[in-house]
C-alpha cells in the first residue's frame, strides 16, 4: 500500500498540500511558492534535516513548527493548529520531496544538547505502568504487544496515514499514543519535550531512508 | 477540501484492451455509530454512491455503506473501445458531490 503511490491514502494529503503550496492567501501576501518557488526543487531534502535550529533566534523547530512560523511571519496569517488537516497536508507534500534520502543526524548539525535531553526522556520511566520508551523499543522490539509487533521506533515516515486513525497523523500524535498507553499524561501539543524526543529518535534513525508519507497499521 | 485522484494507464492502449481504472477520494466516511468524548452521537457522513462514465456512458457504479473505510479506493477494469473522458462522480450525505475526470486515449 505504501509502495504504490496510488493506493497510498496519504497521497491525497500530498495533493491537497501541493495545492495549498501554490495558493496565495487572500490578504495579498505571497503563497509558499511565492518565496520558495517550485516545491520539487526548494523542498528537496528539507524533511531529512528537520528538526533544525532556526538561524534567527536559535529556537529548535520541527517541520510543522517551521511551517507555522512561515505562516505567521511571512504570510501574516494565524498558523494552522497542529494536527489540523491543512498543516499535515502541507507537511506531507514537503516530506515527499525527501523520500529515499537518508535521515541526517541531528548531532552533526549542532543539536547534541537536544539529543541528550531526548535520550533522557526516552529512558525516563513514565506513567502508572512505570515504563520508559527504551523498555519496549530497545529491549523488546520485534516481540508482540497485544497482537501487534513492537517496532524500533524510527520516525522516518511522518506524517503518515495510520489505518487505525483513518487519517494522516503526526509523530507527536503517535508519541501521545504511547504516552496514554503507559498511562502517562502527554505533554501539550508542540511542547519542546516532544521535539527533543523527536530529535533523539531521528538521531537513532540517522542514515535510514526517509519513506514519508508512509502507511502504518 | 475534497481531493480525488484518478489513475488511467499511461502505457499505449489498443482498442479492445482491458484497462484498470483506479480512483480514490478524500472523505472521512463517518459511520454514524460512533459517539464523541461527550457522549453525543456523531452524525453519519458517508459517500453513498460512486458512478463512473466512460465517454458519457455509465460503465461502473457502486453503492457504499457504513463499512467502507475512509478515503474510498476503487479499482476496476473496463474494455477500452475509443478515446474519451472517464468521468467519476461521488455523491454522499450532507449534499456531498464531487466530479472529476481523466482522459483515456486509445490508439489503434
Amino acid at each position: 500500500m505504501q509502495r504504490d503511490d496510488f493506493a497510498n491514502p496519504a497521497m491525497l494529503g500530498v495533493a491537497a498540500g501541493e495545492a495549498a503550496w501554490n495558493r496565495p492567501p487572500e490578504n495579498g501576501k505571497p503563497a509558499c511558492s511565492g518565496c520558495h518557488g517550485d516545491i520539487n526543487g526548494s523542498m528537496r531534502g528539507v524533511d531529512a534535516r528537520y528538526p533544525a535550529r532556526n538561524a534567527v533566534n536559535g529556537a529548535v523547530l520541527d517541520l510543522p513548527g517551521r511551517i507555522q512560523l512561515c505562516r505567521s511571519q511571512h504570510q501574516a496569517l494565524t498558523p494552522e493548529p497542529r494536527e489540523s488537516a491543512a498543516l499535515l497536508a502541507l507537511q506531507a507534500a514537503i516530506a515527499l520531496r525527501s523520500r529515499g534520502m537518508p535521515v541526517e543526524a541531528p548531532s552533526a548539525r549542532g543539536l547534541s544538547d537536544a539529543v541528550a535531553r531526548g535520550e533522557m526522556l526516552y529512558r525516563q520511566r513514565l506513567g502508572q505502568l512505570n515504563l520508559s520508551c527504551a523498555q519496549c523499543h530497545d529491549d523488546h522490539w520485534g516481540r508482540s504487544l497485544g497482537g501487534t509487533r513492537i517496532p524500533q521506533g524510527h520516525p522516518t515516515g511522518y506524517p503518515l496515514f495510520r489505518l487505525e486513525w483513518q487519517a494522516l497523523g503526526s509523530l507527536q500524535r503517535r508519541l501521545r499514543n504511547c504516552f496514554t498507553g503507559v498511562r502517562a499524561e502527554p505533554f501539550p501539543a508542540g511542547a519542546s519535550e516532544w521535539i527533543d524526543l523527536e530529535i533523539y529518535l531521528r538521531e537513532r534513525a540517522a542514515g535510514m531512508a526517509s519513506d514519508a508519507p508512509a502507511v502504518r497499521p | 477540501m475534497t481531493t480525488a485522484m484518478i489513475l488511467v494507464p499511461r502505457t499505449p492502449i489498443r482498442s479492445g484492451d482491458v484497462v484498470m481504472l483506479k480512483a480514490m477520494i478524500s472523505h472521512p466516511m463517518e459511520t454514524g455509530y460512533r459517539r464523541s468524548e461527550k457522549g453525543e452521537e456523531i452524525p453519519r457522513n458517508i459517500i453513498r454512491r460512486m458512478i463512473c462514465r466512460y465517454d458519457g456512458v455509465e460503465v461502473f457504479s457502486v453503492d457504499m455503506h457504513q463499512a467502507i473505510a475512509a478515503n474510498p479506493f476503487m479499482s476496476f477494469g473496463v474494455v477500452a473501445t475509443r478515446s474519451g473522458p472517464v468521468e467519476f462522480e461521488w455523491v454522499g450525505d450532507n449534499g456531498f458531490r464531487h466530479r472529476q475526470s481523466a482522459q483515456l486515449n486509445v490508439t489503434g
